[in-house]
């Protein structure tokens, strides 16, 4: 779901820019250090293929079909970083050629669906492959797409959008619905691609550990249900920005951001800790 | 195509398209963050912001039709909140929404109709975005019709062979086939990605993409900005 | 004395002994002995997957197998490389893969920044190029609106900018219509340096080149004059 412009409320859109422009510039670098020169091209390509793929129809039953979203598939082959840096340049000119997602919501429409999204599109391959490959890439490609979809929704219910709680549920429903079939669709086209060759899909083994994984998992489900909470009491928020008052602008703004920066600071060090225990 | 005509556009000589291209990014931004904050009770202001826009159109020389039509893109998405909205009883708050979504999308449209790829990429490089970002956005454009074409003549391909045996009409082998043409896409995508490689190497490519130095910023640009900022700042604080 | 003797400067490529395995374990070239002097045109012939686009993608140093190749009489190693790809260019089948940048004239304009050339002289050069071709007209446009003829053209500029000594061409012809291949055929005809063409089509071979190879499972099984060559092996469509 990609938010258009003049949906979002100042606080809303502004926290997410400020939260969203550092976070590219370091998975940027980190995407720039994992990577040799030879996947400069194949980091592009991989994104104009994700937009193509999208046109392929996958029928899920009578009248119906669904299409690839890309985003877990996208972090299995090209791990973390790269797959985030990808979703950046679509999401750049999607906004900007294709009308699709506004400009100033483009951290929000990044936060949701290249940082967010991939990170939950990775953590579950990453956290569960050992168990059951096939469980872990379904597990994979449906947390990243309800996770997008969540964060869209709540941040759109905070700027003031009113859901009535029958549309709410629809909508709820209805992500689910994409998730399940983001994920059926990531496990066929992940088995498809190993068909024609193996070594394609693993992309570069990432040095963090288990540990860290499984923290910065639960810091995405604590974002997402946070987002979802705090949007249900939003007429008292709608009201407030609506008079424009400075101070309460800056003061969410800050507050915003300061509870992210928060939450993943806390969950960095509680991974720190917990994987110089285990390596002890 | 869509991005055939944008890219058209953008080849044009007016006075608009010569303005450098990081005056008018900051003019988009500032125009976007202006239009994103006017309340929904200023709908002068909007009918303002849309006069603004036309004359920006008309002195790019572009088509209006043309730009409103696709700027209309975004209308199926906020047409939907804007309903919802509309039924919980607030039909002013459902306009401005419809209104600023379309709005916005009409301005971003200028900037990229005026505005070749290299030319933004270029401003938002001497800005200081990640110059990875800046190619991986160059690669993807360049190669996203490439792909999408193939991707439309291997369904093409594929719907031609679809016979009419109850077999094939089964869901389950469908999404399988649906399923293995993407596996192609991917794995002709990822011998194209090789193939570029190897062309760049053989031009002596050695790890590093030599920028071209972006022109100098000159008076008119800023003279142009600080036209779009007082405009923006009058609609804005005045009506 | 050394058991190969360095070639006189005449001779452009001088291969002795080539052998190339894919890691898949595939022997795709074995034993090729190959020269061409300088000035000269050579076609290489040979079915699909005899070995020809291999041995192509070892005169830059795009693959190294074992064997000896001297370029202009510089043999092939780490420390020459960037000299010898500089002096072989190296035109692709698929325009579109050799096309990589977001417009003409900076993809012109690529090989002669990597040179080492400053922004304004690689513009300059690149420029001499594209009115060489005859593509002055599209500077500004992106590679993907171009025509198949036109693709190729900005694609041999992008090579001729880097002033290479020998050009190496890839079924430079297939995708084009008569006219267009017609008015190809003219240009590349006019172009001074050695050149090796890769192609399945007769009459190109004729027009452009003197000498032929054959190529048939990574190995050369017949050499000569080109006509004579084509006639040995029936290597036509009719």
């Amino acid at each position: 779901m990609h938010i258009p412009d003049g949906f979002l409320s100042t606080p809303v859109w502004g926290t997410l820019d400020l939260v969203s422009a550092p976070a590219v510039a370091w998975v940027a670098r980190r995407a720039q250090r994992d990577t040799q020169d030879h996947r400069i091209p194949l980091l592009g390509v991989m994104g104009a293929f994700v937009f193509a793929a999208q046109m392929i129809n996958f029928p899920v039953g009578p009248g119906t079909s669904g299409h690839l979203v890309g985003g877990a598939l996208l972090a299995i082959v090209l791990g973390p970083a790269a797959a985030s840096l990808v979703m950046v340049a679509i999401l750049a000119l999607q906004a900007l050629i294709f009308q699709d997602g506004g400009v100033l919501a483009l951290g929000a429409n990044v936060f949701n669906m290249a940082l967010a999204g991939v990170a939950a599109g990775y953590l579950p391959y990453r956290l569960w492959e050992g168990a059951s490959r096939s469980g872990a890439i379904f597990a994979a490609g449906a947390f990243s797409v309800i996770t997008s979809a969540c964060l869209a929704l709540g941040q759109l219910m905070i700027s003031g959008v009113p859901m009535a709680g029958g549309v709410l549920w629809a909508s709820l429903a209805l992500f689910l619905a994409s998730a399940l079939m983001e994920g059926a669709i990531t496990v066929a086209a992940v088995r498809a691609i190993e068909r024609l060759n193996p070594a394609w899909i693993g992309g570069p083994r990432p040095a963090s550990s288990r540990a860290l994984a499984a923290v910065a998992m639960t810091a995405l489900v604590m974002v997402v249900v946070g987002t979802l909470v705090a949007s249900a009491a939003p007429d008292g928020i709608q009201r407030l920005t609506e008079q424009g008052l400075a101070a309460d602008w800056s003061q969410r703004t800050v507050g915003g951001v300061a509870g992210l920066g928060l939450i993943v600071a806390l969950c960095y060090l509680g991974g720190k800790l917990i994987s110089r225990r285990r390596s002890a | 195509m869509h991005h055939l005509v944008i890219d058209r556009w953008s080849r044009g000589s007016s006075p608009l398209h010569q303005r450098d291209p990081r005056a008018k990014l900051a003019a988009l931004l500032v125009f976007l963050i202006a239009l994103s904050t006017t309340p929904p009770a200023a709908q002068a202001a909007f009918v303002a912001y849309a006069i603004l826009l036309i004359v920006a159109a008309n002195l790019a020389r572009l088509p209006i039709r043309g730009l409103a039509g696709r700027a209309a893109l975004v209308l199926p998405f906020s047409a939907t909140f804007a309903l919802l909205t509309w039924w919980s009883g607030d039909s002013l708050r459902a306009l401005g929404l419809a209104e600023k979504s379309f709005l916005s999308g009409m301005a971003a449209l200028l900037l990229v109709g005026t505005t070749p790829l290299t030319g933004w990429t270029a401003a938002l490089e001497s800005w200081h975005a990640p110059r990875m970002l800046i190619l991986v956005i160059q690669f993807v454009y360049r190669y996203l019709f490439v792909i999408a074409e193939q991707a439309q003549r291997m369904r093409w391909a594929a719907l031609s062979r679809r016979g009419s045996r109850k077999r094939s009409r089964r869901v389950s082998f469908q999404f399988s086939a649906a399923a293995g043409l993407v596996g192609v896409l991917f794995a002709r995508s990822w011998q194209r990605a090789d193939g570029i490689y190897h062309a760049m190497l053989a031009r002596g490519f050695r790890g590093r993409f030599v920028p071209a130095a972006p022109p100098p910023f000159q008076t008119s640009d800023a003279l142009f900005f600080s036209a779009c900022l007082a405009g923006c700042l009058a609609i804005r604080l005045l009506l | 004395m050394p058991r190969h003797p360095p070639a006189p400067v005449s001779q452009a490529i001088q291969i002795r002994g080539l052998r190339y395995r894919y890691p898949d374990g595939t022997q795709a070239l074995n034993g090729i002995d190959f020269h061409l002097d300088a000035g000269e045109s050579v076609a290489l012939f040979g079915a699909n997957g005899s070995g020809k686009t291999t041995f192509v993608l070892h005169l830059n140093g795009l693959l190294r197998g074992e064997g000896s190749i001297e370029i202009c009489g510089l043999p092939l190693a780490d420390e020459t490389l960037e000299q010898i790809r500089s002096k072989v260019g190296v035109v692709f089948q698929d325009s579109d893969e050799q096309l990589f940048m977001p417009t003409v004239l900076e993809d012109v304009a690529f090989g002669p920044l990597n040179l080492g050339l400053s922004p304004a002289d690689a513009l300059t050069r690149a420029r001499t190029v594209l009115k060489r071709v005859g593509m002055a007209h599209a500077l500004d446009r992106a590679p993907y609106h171009l025509s198949a003829g036109e693709k190729k053209r900005v694609a041999i500029a992008g090579v001729l900018a880097m002033d290479p000594e020998i050009l190496v061409l890839d079924e430079p012809t297939t995708f084009l219509d008569p006219p267009t291949r017609r008015d190809l055929v003219t240009l590349l005809r006019s172009l001074p340096q050695s050149k090796v063409v890769v192609t399945h089509d007769a009459n190109l071979a004729r027009t452009l080149t003197t000498r032929a190879v054959f190529f048939d499972q990574g190995q050369i099984t017949g050499e000569g004059d080109v006509i004579e060559v084509i006639q040995r092996f029936h290597w036509e469509y009719s």
